[in-house]
Order: C-alpha cells, then structure tokens, then sequence
C-alpha cells in the first residue's frame, strides 16, 4: 500500500462510484522462481467493468487467473499478498476453492464449450454446486442462456452437441455456464481475440447489459474495446501495475508518460 | 525473340500439368494398392482357415460349437471349452487391465510430476517390448506357484463353495454364481484365472500408452474451464477428458483385447490346457491359441480341420468384439447429440 502511495498510485480511482468487490494488497507473483507480478495493490468495484490492458507479457491474465485461484491446478505457482473478496482472503489456503469458483467465474480466451450437449454444458457447472430438480434446472438454463444473449439461436437444438455452435455462440455459451452459477464476479480473459468483429460486437454488448448485476474484469489486448466497455481501466507493464484509473480519464489524460506511450501506439 | 520465348513457356507448363496429373495417379493406384493389400490378407487369411476347417464344420455342423467334446482318440471334436477359455481369459484381462491403464495414465497425463513422466512412461513402453514367452515363463515358474500357495487358498476358502474347511462363506452362500466361479480343489496354480492375470499384465502397457497419449491431447483451456466451475480433478478427468478423448480411449481397449485374445504363448504356457469345461475360473482350461499351439504339431486329418476351423472361430469372435465396439461409440455418440 505504502510502495504503491509512493509510486504515485490511487488504488480506488473508483471510491466515488462504488463499493470495493475485490481488494488486492501487495500482491506478488512467481512461477518458477520468476517474479511476475511486483507488488499490486488495487481496489475492483462492485457492478463495473474493469478492464485491464497492457503489452504481452505484462501479467495482465496472470493477474486475472489469480482472482479465481485457477494457477493453483499447476505446481509450482506461488501467490503472496492478499486479495480481499467480502472481507475474507481468497488467497488463504483454507479458503474453498469450491465456494472461491461458485463467486467467481471465467471465461476463456477461446471458446470451450465441453463435449456435450447445449444443455448439459450450462447445466454441468450448476450440479457441482446446487441440487435441483429436472424442471428448476431448466428454468435455470434458460435464464442462463438468455442473459448471455443466446437463448433465441439455440432454444430448439438444447440437445444439440454444442461443438456445432458457431464461434461467437461458443463464446456466449461460455459465458452463460458461468453465468450459470450466479457468480459475483465473473472474469472475462481476452473474450473476444478469437471472434469476428460482429461476435465481438454481440459479446460487448453483453457485457454492457451484465455489469448490472455482476463485477466484471476484463483483460483485452484491444484498448479500443477498453475504452467502449470499461468503467475503469488498469494499465500493466512488466508486471506492475503501472496506472489504475477511471478509463475516460486513462484515455484523456493519463498520469504517467508509460501509459501514455502504449495508448498512443508508442509500443506494445 | 521475345516473342520466341513466350511460345515455348507454354507448352512447358502444358508439359508440367500432364507429368503432374499423372504422377498423382499413379501416387493414388500406390496408395490404393496398399489399402488394398490389407483386405487381401484379411480375407486371405479367413477364407484359408475357413477352406481348412470345412471338414470339421461339415461333419459336426452346428454342434461344432456347442459341443465340449474334444477328443482326438474318438476323433470327437467341439469348439466351445476353446471359444469359452478365450472369452473368459480376455474378459479377466481387461477387468483388470482397464482401470489400472486408466489409473496409469490419468496420474501420468494429470497428477504426475513433470520429472517423473518420461521414465515412467518409457518403462511402461518397454514392457510393451517384452516377448510374451518371457511373460509365459514367468507365469509358469514364479506367479502361477505364487498364485497356488498364497492367493488361491484365500480365494477358495472365502469365495469359493468348496473351501478345505467345510465351512461355506457368506458371499458363496448368498451371490449367485460366486461360489461355482470360485469352487476347486486343484493343487496347480495355472488355471483360467491366472492366464487372465497374466494377460492383464501384457495388455496394461498397451492400454495405458494409448490412453496417456491421447488425454494429453486434450485442451488445457478445457480443462481449466472445467476446473473454474468448481469441478474437482476426478470431476475434470470423469466429465471432460474421458468424453473428449472416448473414441481413441475405446481404440486402446479393442487393441488390448484383439491382443489377448489372440495372444498364444503365455496363454498355452499357464492356462492348463485341460478340455473340460468348468464354471469354477480356478480350473484349467483352454482357449484357442493355446489348443492349437499345443496340437497343431502332432495333428492330422480330421484334428487338424477342427483346429482350421478354431482359427476361423477366433476371426469370427474377433470381428463380433469389433463390432459391438463400433455400436457402443455410435450409441455413446448419439447420447451427446451428435
């Protein structure tokens, strides 16, 4: 908290705008020995959309796959610091990965869905975590498809294997199995790089209409898909958290000469 | 001159096109042939057997196969102690070889550390290398004695309906078949159930290979999507990694059993090679390559075309195996929606 005072960073840009979801405190990464995030401190808020941008390699997804704890299936791995979700550390080892990955979703860089059928994909995530009957869980799946926009494309092939999908209706699949499960959070890893422009239209939206009810973080390469759909923005460089601020204000006026050069196409 | 040189390109590439299209014909015939020589063999080698056995499926007719009679004195031969051995042994095979592959695999392809991957995994190759007379000779001297003093005495007193004390176990008593499976008072430890053992044994290798090698093909971003909803590593592997990779899992399995089935030497070394047919898997008994491994040698006449007609039976039970495995994908398939 300190480092980050003295380095100039305002780690709740959004103090006015919400409440705090996450709270992330002298974070550090390391895998293999390698430091690969130094230090982050900052404040996500509640029922926005956060975006972080930042060159390849800046630690932007390894940021991101910290918040759900996904790095853990790997050996090897270690996170230190704190990262506060409701007042309880997330990154304590007691606390359950089960009940971490029922508040917290993600979706992929590239769609997943899994061998199955439409339905099943939706309705697998809700068994690890709920019992319901045959008629509850249907009620659930369609909500689920209908909040991520996909319900009217595919309500008449639910038993449909869901590889037959196109790619933009994987990815929206991929978002409503994680809408599914009623998260708090739901973290969105560069969602759109491997769909066509009119996908990436049909997911924005979404994420336009969904930040009402959930915390969104979204890591893009694209900074004009930053600019359209964030409330604040977060601007890494080699595994620091370089600026974290409102993002018309990212895209305005930044603070400091580094985000300036990468939102200007200087580099990255 | 300019005019010259334009002429002449292009009957060049005239020239090229024709060399090319033919070249790729005579690529295509190759490859054709090929293909070709495969199905040539196969039907080869079952019309040769089938040719060979028709003396004993012309005499015995149908009774060929229900018959349990095998008796070169009277020149009686039946098919089914045979047929039955190598179905029973094959099933025993990969009861226990399937789960240990799958255990195998699944801790190499997911649990494993990276360290201990390859040495494991290249130790599992090269039991794949190993003759199956080695596999036949260490069944024969050190598992099938092994077997006799310290597992059988076990398996009849608690299971089996005959137990040297007189006193019938509980679950002899009470599930069907359990206490016949297990009933024998024969000394020798080679027997049906030991033959399967060991066949378990050969086909763990190429089982598990198969498997590792293919749920490593299956997407990290699958599986940590999976991990991301909560599901657990045995949910992850149950869920996603056994449905993506269920075709070529299956492929590995019909490979390990079209190998026991038709493996010969170690069979014929410890099943016993006794043409009686008993229920109890403890008896010795008989399956197809070892009856004709055994008799083929000394065998003349109407012998040798039962024995023709054995291999014949061993395509015809091959082939029946393959095509319940083409059914039960195609079923699992139309599950999925596919």
């Amino acid at each position: 908290m300190t480092e980050s005072a003295a380095a100039g960073i305002h780690p709740q840009p959004a103090a006015a705008l919400a409440p705090t979801k996450l709270r992330v405190r002298d974070l550090n990464f390391y895998y293999n020995g390698f430091h690969a995030l130094k230090g982050i401190n900052m404040d996500i808020p509640e029922k926005k959309v956060t975006a972080i941008i930042g060159p390849s390699g800046c630690g932007k997804s390894t940021l991101l796959r910290i918040f759900n704890r996904i790095y853990a299936i790997y050996p090897k791995l270690e996170a230190k610091g704190e990262i506060m979700l409701d007042e309880e550390n997330i990154l304590d080892t007691r606390y359950s990965m089960n009940k971490l990955r029922s508040k917290v979703g993600m979706v992929f860089q590239k769609p997943v869905p899994f061998p199955m059928t439409i339905f099943e994909n939706v309705a697998y995530g809700i068994r690890h975590h709920e019992r319901l009957s045959r008629a509850d869980m249907e009620i659930r799946v369609e909500q689920a498809l209908r909040s991520a926009a996909l319900w009217d494309e595919v309500k008449d092939k639910l038993k449909q294997n869901a590889l037959g999908l196109s790619g933009g209706q994987q990815q929206r699949l991929c978002i409503a199995r994680g809408i599914a499960l009623k998260p708090e959070v739901l973290l969105l890893d560069e969602p759109t790089s491997a769909l066509d422009p009119i996908a990436t239209g049909r997911i924005e939206q979404l994420v336009e209409e969904l930040k009402s009810e959930y915390t969104i973080v979204i890591v893009t390469h694209n900074m004009q898909q930053a600019a359209r759909c964030s409330d604040l923005t977060a601007f890494m460089y080699l595994g620091e958290l370089i600026e974290f601020d409102r993002t018309e204000q990212i895209f305005t006026k930044p603070g400091k000469k580094q985000t300036e050069d990468y939102i200007t196409g200087r580099f990255g | 001159m300019q005019a010259n040189e334009a002429a002449a390109a292009v009957p060049i590439q005239e020239v090229r096109a024709h060399r090319d299209a033919r070249d790729d014909r005579l690529f295509g015939w190759l490859l054709k042939g090929c293909a070709l020589l495969v199905l040539a063999s196969l039907l080869g080698a079952a019309g040769a057997t089938l040719w060979g056995g028709r003396d004993a499926f012309m005499h015995f007719g149908f009774g060929f196969l229900t018959s349990s009679e095998w008796n070169p004195s009277d020149d009686v031969y039946g098919a089914l102690v045979p047929v039955f051995g190598t179905l029973i042994t094959s099933f025993i095979a990969l009861f226990i070889a399937v789960p240990v592959s799958f255990g195998i695999a699944l801790y190499l392809s997911e649990v494993a550390p990276p360290w201990l991957r390859t040495p494991v995994s290249s130790a599992i190759e090269l039991l794949a290398g190993i003759p199956s007379i080695i596999y036949g000779m260490w069944g024969l001297f050190v598992f099938a004695p092994f077997f006799a003093d310290h597992v059988k005495p076990w398996l009849t007193s608690y299971l089996g309906n005959q137990p040297d004390d007189g006193k019938v176990s509980w679950v002899a008593e009470h599930i069907p078949f359990i206490g016949r499976m297990f009933g024998n008072d024969n000394p020798f430890g080679g027997s049906v159930l030991t033959a399967g053992i060991v066949l378990a044994i050969m086909i763990i290798p190429f089982i598990s290979s198969v498997m590792r090698e293919v749920f490593q093909t299956v997407p990290t971003r699958l599986k940590e999507s999976a991990y991301a909803l909560g599901s657990s590593t045995w949910e992850v592997v149950w869920d996603i990694v056994l449905p993506y990779t269920r075709s070529a899992v299956i492929g590995g399995i019909f490979l390990g059993l079209g190998r026991a089935l038709g493996e010969t030497m170690a069979v014929t070394f410890i099943i016993g090679n006794k043409m009686k047919l008993s229920p109890s898997l403890l008896d010795p008994g008989a399956s197809i390559a070892s009856t004709i491994a055994n008799q083929f040698g000394e065998a003349a006449g109407l012998q040798k075309s039962a024995l023709m007609a054995l291999a014949f039976l061993l395509f015809v039970v091959t082939f029946i195996v393959l095509m319940i495995a083409r059914l039960m994908l195609r079923r699992l398939a139309h599950k999925e929606g596919r």
